[in-house]
């Protein structure tokens, strides 16, 4: 029964072996937003000239937006090499992993996201990476989803309300936007800002949490492989409600150490302080590693309810990734750095 | 006949419309177990749709006697009793989602929620005392205790009320707005009792002043 995260050479020939065309198969709710465009050998040039003066005239329009390249919630989004980092546990329906989100920017329900986030607009969107880094730059989305190979991920998701899912996630791991900025020998923290514009997100309009949503991982957990820049999930662009365009995986803290809609990532010296932390200092702690030995004020971390299992199952230090995880912790007190 | 002399037929008609209605949220629940319909989070959905209806019958228990002294339809407070037992109806309901659903009989995980979690230390106790409430709910039981000291009793209630909503306020993540929507109208049904009590001291001095 014991679910151990292994990542060894018997787990990727299994990956491996999951060639790109079965992703067809696997995913047969993909469709892609491009088929209903018109087909760039359709558009002449003149066509093209038309249009691009048309756009110098309506200043504010970007020419990205008519562009076929573009992928919104619901496209397709493939990943382009297979993954080690996978699960042998059944995975979470589609339906379950898109319609029950905390995502407090839209509502404090866990319905309602899935029905209000269409008012996110996730085009154009840039993410200024800033701080202590060598090579500050404003990166614009369409370059992020070139910028690193696409791994699916099948992760295990454990939310600090005491359930869990197992969603395959879409994307790369965040050292590979982080080594392209440079971070000085200051850049000791990464800090992870959410787009605050109450217009897009009505949650906001409430003052139930200190917006902006920020969130903040200490350098090495930020480096680290498991620590994924993701982009879709289930072979799609994420939706919404998940934290279009672009939001962080930490799979073994629990669900809020990962933020969604991120429009800023800065490296600061000094430890963030989060949303949370500032909702609740002693119950939200910078590190909320998944640990069943530390109990929550409001929820026994034990055991976690899987969503659509009926009997609760015991939860795994780090969310079952100690073994790739664990190390980076060693000599701290877990209970003093919760 | 006037709505502040309701005949014993419309009365009876009353009380049937309301037991139906007041099944509504468990029939829900019922229907939705059926048909898939409760959502990703199923248990959490009852124990959530059960803990609600236990604090919102108290609520309309407890504003009977305000209304009947607001309005003057004494037949009001034939209703209490019915009202009263859906508060523990879904009560029990709650409790029991919890103690099966939720736990699974788990005892050594259940008293550590009741010694360790507050909203459950609260809740846990808060619900306890309904249970002689509807245990003496009988026109028997009321006979054989005696108006005063039956009473005296269902007092009780009060507490359970302030328990359920402190156990609201407690449970929450961050959201407060429907604790403290609870929190005003019981405020609110409470300090219409103080005034009247406060006038029935002030009426009984200038009585015996006289
Ligand atoms: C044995 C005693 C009780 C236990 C173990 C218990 C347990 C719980 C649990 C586990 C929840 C869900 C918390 C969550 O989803 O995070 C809850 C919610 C709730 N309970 Fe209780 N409870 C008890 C007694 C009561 C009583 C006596 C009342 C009312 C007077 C009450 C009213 C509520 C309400 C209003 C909610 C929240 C509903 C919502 O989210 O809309 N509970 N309770």
């Amino acid at each position: 029964m014991r679910q151990t995260y292994r990542y060894d050479a018997r787990a990727k020939s299994i990956a491996v072996a999951k060639s790109d065309h079965n992703y067809k198969k696997e995913y047969p709710t993909m469709r892609k937003r491009s088929d209903t465009r018109i087909p760039s050998s359709e558009i002449t040039p003149r066509d093209l000239y038309n249009r691009r003066h048309f756009m110098q005239l309506a200043a504010g329009v970007s020419l990205a937006g008519l562009l076929p390249k573009q992928v919104f919630a619901g496209d397709a989004l493939e990943a382009d090499k297979a993954s080690a980092y996978t699960l042998p546990d059944e995975k979470t329906p589609f339906k379950d992993v898109t319609h029950y989100n905390n995502f407090y920017e839209f509502s404090t329900s866990k319905e309602e996201p899935a029905e209000l986030a269409h008012t996110l607009k996730t085009r154009p969107w840039t993410i200024t990476v800033e701080g202590e880094v060598h090579k500050p730059k404003v990166f614009d989305i369409e370059d992020l989803l070139k910028l690193a190979a696409m791994e699916e991920r099948v992760y295990r998701l454990r939310c600090v309300e005491a359930w869990s899912m197992v969603i395959p996630w879409i994307g790369y791991p965040l050292s590979e936007l982080i080594k392209q900025v440079e971070p000085t020998g200051n850049a000791k923290f990464v800090e992870f800002t959410t787009l605050h514009d109450p217009m897009q997100m009505p949650g906001q309009r409430s003052s139930v949490l200190e917006w902006p949503y920020v969130e903040g991982l200490r350098m090495d957990e930020a480096m680290h492989p498991l620590t994924l820049l993701t982009f879709g999930l289930y072979g799609q662009v994420l939706p919404n409600q998940n934290g279009a365009p672009i939001r962080i995986v930490v799979p073994w803290k629990y669900g809020f150490k990962s933020p969604k809609s991120i429009v800023k990532i800065r490296f600061v010296e000094q430890q963030p302080v989060s949303a949370w932390m500032k909702a609740g200092p002693d119950e939200y702690g910078f590190y909320s590693n998944v640990n069943p030995d530390i109990d929550h004020a409001r929820w026994s971390q034990a055991k976690e309810r899987r969503i659509g299992d009926f009997f609760k199952r015991q939860t795994l230090p780090f969310n079952g990734y100690a073994e790739q995880v664990a190390g980076l912790y060693s000599g701290m007190d877990l209970k003093k750095y919760f | 006949m006037t709505l502040k002399n309701l005949d014993q037929r419309s009365l009876q008609q009353l009380k049937a419309a309301l037991f139906l209605l007041a099944l509504i949220p468990c029939l829900r629940l019922v229907g939705g177990a059926l048909t898939d319909g409760l959502g990703t989070n199923p248990i959490e959905k009852i124990t959530r749709t059960t803990g609600y209806w236990t604090l919102t019958f108290l609520m309309i228990t407890l504003s009977v006697t305000p209304l009947r002294r607001l309005t003057g339809w004494l037949w009001l407070v034939r209703l209490r009793r019915m009202l009263g037992l859906f508060a523990f109806f879904y009560g029990s309901l709650h409790f029991l989602t919890y103690l099966v659903l939720d736990q699974f009989f788990d005892w050594a995980s259940i008293i550590k929620d009741i010694a360790k979690r507050p909203y459950i230390t609260i809740g846990f106790p808060a619900f306890l005392l309904m249970i002689p409430l509807a245990l003496t709910s009988t026109d028997k039981m009321i006979k054989k205790l005696g108006g005063k000291y039956w009473r005296r009793l269902h007092r009780l209630v009060y507490a359970t009320a302030i328990g359920g909503v402190v156990h609201y306020w407690w449970l929450v993540k961050k959201d407060l707005t429907n604790p403290v929507t609870f929190a005003l109208i019981l405020a609110l049904l409470l300090s219409i009792r103080l005034y009247y009590a406060a006038q029935g001291i002030n009426r009984s001095k200038l009585i015996q002043h006289s």
